[in-house]
């Protein structure tokens, strides 16, 4: 408790301690002992259950569609996001507010139902499986599924990060570019984009982040096929429907590893973003 | 500067364009951009929201009134309203418990009460269920004590409830802290020092100054109460007409091939996510001051 501890001097205000201990108590019986237990479960195996439990050949390939899946996805949503951005941003057009404000909908949409839509789409008889299968294109039920998926779920990361750092760029660096000579590729190479990146950084971070864990939209297109399109959340899944308990937590422990190593890296991302903000305003 | 530097190509244009022109693009590449954004945007969001409002109702009003107003449909509908009744009220409680200390005081370790608040956001929502299976499941720590007095905690609204609080912690808590940071507490020491006591000065200072950052993460909080999957997926056990929520439902129906009334209940949690939309912008536009934007 001792490192939560205030200095008070000179405040004036009351209620620290009731609020500070209400905050903790809430975070630690709701989130941080639930939590806990994965890892007090994962030490009741032994060495070599818990490498039978992660080291399968099952196992093995779901993590690597999952984290290959979600690191697709984020490409894809850095480069279409960042245009998305630059177009709200920059240009007029009709209909733009209400396409900024749609661009949040993978935030707000159940993922099952995102799941559902997204197979419909793009099953063999569906709006786009229907045109994209007779040319030997399979999404629904492949990889790709997967990946289509992940996109919609990733969408707003990367839009809604870098859209407030274009929003304030300074017109004069702009100018003086150009009034130094520079054509319009070659300010946006020097000039602008080395501005946003920390942003598209970070987004294209909570995109894979997201992505790794995303179950509900994934499953329906995926045809969860093992070896082939089996993400890791289903095979926790499964093997708790299996009363794997140990098992299913071992396989976590892994996912949630590498899932707070890269909350570490993201906010050291957005903490020099944040002062990459302060020094350009 | 820039009149100057444009001066050869637009002698007679007034200073305003020529600052335009020397920030903008070609007309071709501003369109062909457009383009790009707009059909990545079809792609991915207006034919996905489009397809669940057609294929709920392509059999016709008849099939989609009986999809959702059939018996364990209703169901569904009370059990997700409520969990969700339960957890955004207790996540506001905790969201301004969390903003009042982190804004108003100074203390040591408060950057990592912030990332704590925040962990939720990046753990699997499998394995938020997970957790309480390892809490309360047969097999977990109160689980033998549990069965010994017969109560329910996983297959049941509790563990729904929990599973749901789970996902739902850092949204009120996120907006609320940098919008209480950025106002500072110059008000709330006035009252403090013109004799206010803790509850008055926060009933009758801070809150009024917050409603508007409180409602948006209500807003926020509340969507995604309703629409949590994953997570509640693994604590509830699927019992029809006792333990499955909106999104649970439209799950079931879907994997018995309904693909129409699976449809019809995913376009009510659809028009409420565009619902959570419209109030986000709402709140945004006419607000933004308020909610520190």
């Amino acid at each position: 408790m001792s490192i939560f501890s205030a200095s008070r001097r000179g405040n004036v205000l009351p209620g620290f301690g009731p609020a500070l201990g209400f905050t903790l108590t809430y975070l630690s019986i709701l989130v941080l002992i639930p939590l806990s237990a994965t890892f007090f479960k994962t030490f009741t195996l032994t060495w070599d259950q818990f490498w039978t439990a992660v080291g399968s050949q099952r196992v093995v390939a779901a993590y690597k569609l999952s984290f290959g899946a979600a690191l697709g996805a984020a490409t894809i949503n850095a480069i279409f996001g960042f245009i998305v951005a630059w177009v709200l941003v920059r240009y007029e057009f009709p209909g733009r507010k209400f396409i900024d404000a749609l661009v949040d909908l993978p935030f707000a949409l159940p993922t099952s139902v995102a799941g559902i839509a997204l197979t419909a789409i793009y099953a063999p008889q569906g709006l786009i499986g229907s045109v994209v299968e007779p040319l030997g294109f399979k999404v629904a039920f492949t990889r790709v599924g997967v990946v289509i998926a992940l996109v919609f779920i990733g969408l707003p990361f990367v839009v809604r990060t870098v859209q407030p750092v274009l929003e304030e760029l300074e017109v004069e660096r702009e100018e003086a570019a150009a009034t130094l000579g520079a054509g319009r590729w070659a300010t946006f190479r020097h000039v602008l984009f080395p501005t946003v990146r920390p942003a598209l950084m970070t987004g294209f971070a909570l995109a894979f982040a997201r992505a790794v864990g995303e179950y509900g939209s994934v499953i329906f297109i995926a045809g969860n096929i093992p070896l082939v399109s089996e993400i890791t959340p289903l095979i926790i899944i499964t093997k708790l429907e299996q009363y794997d308990y140990a098992g299913a937590t071992a396989v976590a422990v892994v996912m949630l590893l590498i899932s707070f190593a890269l909350l570490l890296f993201i906010n050291y991302l957005q903490w020099k973003l944040a002062r990459f903000r302060q020094a350009v305003t | 500067m820039s009149s100057i530097a444009a001066a050869p190509n637009h002698s007679i244009a007034p200073p305003s364009t020529v600052r335009s022109n020397v920030r903008s693009e070609p007309a071709w590449i501003r369109w062909t951009l457009i383009g790009i954004a707009l059909a990545f945007l079809t792609l991915f969001l207006f034919i996905p929201i489009g397809t669940v409002f057609y294929e709920g109702l392509k059999k016709g009003f008849g099939p989609y009134f009986a999809a959702v107003t059939h018996e364990d449909a209703i169901d569904a509908i009370k059990l997700t309203l409520l969990a969700t009744a339960i957890a955004v009220p207790l996540n506001s409680v905790f969201g301004l418990a969390a903003a009042w200390s982190i804004s108003k005081f100074e203390f040591r370790g408060k950057q990592f009460l912030i990332t704590l608040i925040d962990l939720p956001f990046s753990v699997s929502p499998v394995i938020s269920g997970l957790v309480y299976m390892l809490m309360f499941g047969a097999q977990g720590w109160f689980g033998p004590w549990l069965i010994e007095h017969d109560y329910k905690v996983v297959f049941a609204l509790p563990g729904i409830v929990l599973a749901t609080i789970f996902v739902t912690v850092p949204f009120i808590a996120r907006e609320l802290i940098p919008l209480m940071e950025a106002q500072g507490k110059s008000q709330e020491e006035a009252a403090a020092t013109l004799g206010a006591g803790g509850f008055q000065t926060f009933w009758l200072i801070t809150l009024p100054r917050v409603k508007w950052g409180l409602l948006y993460g209500v807003v926020l909080c509340t969507a995604r109460a309703m629409g949590e999957f994953g997570a509640v997926s693994v604590v509830s056990g699927h019992i029809r007409g006792a333990t499955n929520t909106m999104t649970l439902h439209v799950e079931i129906l879907y994997n018995e091939y309904q693909f129409s009334a699976a449809f019809a209940v995913a376009s009510l949690l659809a028009s409420l996510a565009l619902l959570t939309l419209a109030a986000k912008s709402y709140i945004e536009w006419k607000h933004a001051p308020e909610i520190g934007k």
